[in-house]
C-alpha cells in the first residue's frame, strides 16, 4: 500500500534526506520518500502491517528531527 | 513570514544589539568577558544548543546543529568572543533567509498550480446551494457562474460562455463553449453562466489527476538529487574527521595548538551539506513548475534529467502531428451508388470509436437504424466484419481485402483508403485524409535545432500516407503500416540502435500507445487528458495538442539540469575552496559562515531561475 502525509515543520533537506534513510531500514518498508519541498511523506509498506509501521517512521522522525511531525490523518 | 520565523527575526535583532552594545562599552580584557558575549550568543543560539543536546541523546553525532554549537564553543574556548556570538548570528541569519527563500518559492510553485476549484453550484430543491465539489455525483447539473471556476469535469447543456483553459494548457487565447461542448475542470469560466452535467467524479476529475501528478512528481527523484544526498552522507564525516586531524596532527610537528583548533573549527561549520542537499531539489521542482506553467506536466525530476539526453524521437502521426481529424475526401463505388457505399460503410463501423469511423459516419449523415446491424466484430488494426441487412459487409485496410481474399486495387489519391466488401464482392473504396497540424512542421525543426539527431514515424496508417506526411514534415524515418503491437517492436530495435547516453521519447495521442509510451526512456502523451492509460504509462503529459511544447519541454529539461550542475559545481567549488584557505589559515570564520549559509542562499535563488522558464 502507498500513502501520502504532510510534514509539520519540516524545516531541514538534510534532515528530509535523513527521514528518508532511516525510515527506508524499518523492516517492511518497500519505498520512501521525503520531499523537502512539498513538505510530504510517501510510504509504501506492507498491508497488513501498514499501522505499525507507520508508528515507527513516526518515532523515527520524532528522533531525527523533533520538531517535525508526521501528520496521521 | 510564520510566526516562526518571526521570532528568530526578533532574536537576532536583540542579539545583534547586545553584540555591537559589548563590541563598544565592554573593555578589552577582563575575566567576565566570557560572560558579556555569552548573552548574544544564547540569545541567538540557545536552540542551536538545545536541539544538538537533543540530538545526541538520540544518537545523531553529525547533525548540523552539533557542529555549529562546537564551533562556536570552541571558539569561545580559543579566546575568540565577538567571533563565536557573531558567526552563531550570522548562522542564524542565513538559516532564516533560507527558510523564507525556500517558503516563497514553494508557494509561487504552488501558485502556478492553483487549480483547485473550493466549491459547486448546485440547484437543490429550487434553490442555488454551494458545496464541496466531492459530494457532487455524476450526472448532477451544476452552474457556473462567470468568473468562477469549473469544478468538475462535464458537458455543457445549457449557456455560452468563453472559457480560460490557461491554468491547464498554457494557452492563452479563450475558447468557446456552447451547449453540447465538454468542459474540463480547473478552467475558468469567463462570461456567461453555464449549465453542466456532470460526467466524472471530483476524484476522476482532470482537475484532481493534474493536483495528483504534480504533488507526486517530487516523490521521483532524479539521480542527481540522489546522488547529492549520498554524497551529503559521506561529506560531513569526512569534513569532520579532517577538522579533527587537523586539530591534533600538524601541532604534533608544529605546535601552536590554539592556532590548529581554531582553524579546525572553521572545517566544521563549513561541514553542513544542506546548500547542496537543498538546492537539486528545489530546481527540479522549480523546472517542473516552470514547465507546469506552460501545460507541460512532467511527472518527476528524474524524466527531467532524461528528457535532457534526449537524442531520438519518435512520434506517433494520428493525433500527435496531425489533427487526428478525418475528412472523407473522396468516395469510389464500384457496382453500387456513393451514397449506399457510405451507408454501409457508416453502419459498419458505428460502434467504433476510431477517428476514421467517426468521419465516415459524419459524412453519411444519415441516423444509424442499430436494428438492421444483427452482428458486428473489430479486427484490430485492420477493419470491421458486419453484418447489416442480413449480408455480410467487410470495411477496413487492404490487408483486410487480402485476409478475406477480396481483390482491391489502389486509389490514386493520398490518403487512408477503406475498402468496403459485400458479400465478398468489392463494393469500392473511400479516401479519408488528415491534416497536419500547422505547428507540426515547426516542432520537428526545433527538435532538430535543440540536437535531437533522429526523428521517427510510426504508423498504423499506408506507406504512401505515411511518406507524404514524413516528407511534407521533414522527418527522416518512417514505419507504415504497423499494428498496436508492431509499434513496440519498433520502439524496441530503435532502442537497440540508439547511442548508450542518448535518450528515445516517443511521442503519442495515448489513445492506443499505452504500451510504447512506458516501453520508451521517456513518454510523452499528448492532450491527453481524457485518457487514463496514457497519463499512467506517460511520463510527461501535454495539456494541449500542441507538438511544439516537445521542443520546449526538451529546453526546459536543459536548462533545469544546467542550473543543478551549476550549483552543485558552486557550492562544492566554493566550500572546497574555503576548506583549503581554513586548513592554511588564509580563511577565518566569516568566510566559512559565508561558504555554509551564504552560499545555500545563492544556490537557493538560481535555483529560482528554474521556475521562470520563456
Amino acid at each position: 500500500m502507498k500513502k501520502t502525509f504532510e510534514l509539520d515543520e519540516l524545516d531541514c533537506a538534510n534532515c528530509g534526506a535523513k527521514m528518508e534513510n532511516a525510515i527506508k531500514k524499518i523492516e517492511g518498508v518497500n519505498d520512501c520518500s521525503v520531499s523537502f519541498l512539498t513538505q510530504k511523506l510517501t510510504l509504501d509498506a506492507d498491508d497488513a502491517r501498514f499501522d505499525e509501521i507507520l508508528k515507527q517512521a513516526v518515532k523515527v522522525c520524532r528522533k531525527i528531527e523533533p520538531d517535525c511531525e508526521i501528520i496521521v490523518k | 513570514m510564520k510566526r516562526k520565523q518571526k521570532k528568530v527575526l526578533c532574536r537576532i535583532i536583540i542579539s545583534a544589539v547586545l553584540l555591537v552594545a559589548a563590541r563598544i562599552f565592554a573593555p578589552e580584557e577582563g575575566w567576565f568577558l566570557p560572560l558579556i558575549y555569552a548573552v548574544p550568543y544564547l540569545v541567538i543560539g540557545y536552540d542551536v544548543i538545545k536541539k544538538a543536546v537533543v540530538n545526541i541523546a538520540h544518537g545523531q553525532v553529525f547533525d548540523e546543529n552539533f557542529l555549529m554549537m562546537i564551533a562556536t564553543i570552541g571558539a569561545f574556548a580559543t579566546g575568540e568572543y565577538t567571533e563565536a556570538a557573531a558567526v552563531m548570528l550570522f548562522y542564524q541569519i542565513g538559516e532564516l533567509f533560507q527558510s523564507v527563500a525556500v517558503g516563497r518559492s514553494r508557494k509561487s510553485i504552488s501558485e502556478l498550480m492553483d487549480i483547485r476549484p473550493d466549491y459547486a453550484n448546485i440547484e437543490r430543491d429550487g434553490t442555488l446551494c454551494t458545496v464541496d465539489p466531492e459530494e457532487i455525483a455524476v450526472g448532477d447539473e451544476i452552474i457556473i457562474k462567470a468568473g468562477e471556476k469549473i469544478p468538475l469535469d462535464g458537458v455543457v447543456t445549457e449557456g455560452e460562455s468563453s472559457v480560460d483553459t490557461s491554468a491547464l494548457t498554457g494557452e492563452s487565447l479563450p475558447r468557446t463553449v456552447r451547449e453540447g461542448d465538454d468542459v474540463i475542470s480547473g478552467c475558468i469560466n469567463r462570461s456567461g453562466l453555464l449549465r453542466v452535467k456532470v460526467t466524472k467524479p471530483f476524484g476522476e476529475s482532470t482537475v484532481s489527476k493534474i493536483l495528483d501528478l504534480v504533488e507526486n512528481s517530487a516523490s521521483k527523484k532524479a539521480r542527481t538529487e540522489n546522488f547529492i544526498t549520498r554524497f551529503a552522507r559521506y561529506y560531513t564525516p569526512a569534513v569532520v574527521l579532517a577538522a579533527v586531524a587537523l586539530a591534533v596532527i600538524p601541532p604534533i610537528f608544529a605546535g601552536g595548538w590554539l592556532n590548529w583548533l581554531h582553524r579546525a573549527l572553521i572545517f566544521l561549520v563549513i561541514s553542513c551539506p544542506c546548500a547542496l542537499v537543498i538546492s537539486v531539489p528545489l530546481s527540479f521542482f522549480g523546472g517542473i513548475g516552470g514547465a507546469g506553467r506552460q501545460g507541460i506536466l512532467v511527472k518527476g525530476g528524474s524524466y527531467l534529467e532524461t528528457l535532457a539526453r534526449s537524442e531520438t524521437v519518435v512520434f506517433d502521426k494520428t493525433g500527435t502531428l496531425t489533427k487526428g481529424v478525418f475528412n472523407v475526401t473522396a468516395v469510389h463505388p464500384e457496382m453500387i451508388d456513393e451514397q449506399k457505399l457510405t451507408e454501409l460503410a457508416a453502419y459498419a463501423e458505428s460502434s467504433s470509436t476510431h477517428p476514421i469511423a467517426r468521419s465516415i459516419m459524419d459524412a453519411c449523415n444519415t441516423e444509424i437504424d442499430r436494428r438492421r446491424i444483427s452482428s458486428c466484430e473489430e479486427i484490430s488494426g485492420r477493419g470491421i466484419k458486419a453484418v447489416i441487412d442480413g449480408s455480410e459487409v467487410c470495411v477496413g485496410s487492404d490487408k483486410l481485402m487480402d485476409s478475406i481474399g477480396v481483390k482491391w486495387h489502389p486509389c490514386h489519391h493520398i490518403g487512408t483508403t477503406v475498402h468496403v466488401a459485400v458479400n465478398g464482392e468489392y463494393a469500392g473504396h473511400i479516401v479519408i485524409s488528415d491534416e497536419i497540424k500547422e505547428t507540426s512542421p515547426a516542432a520537428v525543426k526545433a527538435l532538430k535545432a535543440a540536437g535531437v539527431t533522429k526523428t521517427v514515424m510510426l504508423t498504423g496508417d499506408s506507406r504512401p500516407v505515411g511518406e507524404d506526411v514524413a516528407r511534407r514534415l521533414g522527418i527522416s524515418e518512417v514505419y507504415a503500416e504497423l499494428l498496436p503491437a508492431g509499434k513496440v517492436e519498433k520502439v524496441e530495435e530503435l532502442l537497440s540502435r540508439k547511442s548508450e547516453k542518448g535518450a528515445l521519447v516517443f511521442v503519442g495521442d495515448g489513445i492506443n500507445d499505452a504500451p510504447v509510451l512506458s516501453r520508451a526512456d521517456i513518454g510523452i502523451a499528448m492532450g491527453a487528458m481524457g485518457s487514463d492509460a496514457a497519463i499512467e504509462a506517460a511520463d510527461i503529459v501535454l495539456m494541449d495538442d500542441d507538438p511544439a511544447k516537445i521542443a520546449k519541454a526538451v529546453s526546459i529539461s536543459r536548462r533545469t539540469l544546467r542550473i543543478v550542475y551549476e550549483n552543485i559545481v558552486f557550492a562544492l567549488g566554493v566550500k572546497l575552496l574555503v576548506l583549503l584557505l581554513g586548513a592554511l589559515g588564509i580563511a577565518n570564520m566569516w568566510a566559512a559562515v559565508f561558504a555554509d549559509v551564504g552560499v545555500s542562499v545563492i544556490a537557493i535563488l538560481n535555483a529560482m531561475r528554474a521556475l521562470r522558464q520563456k
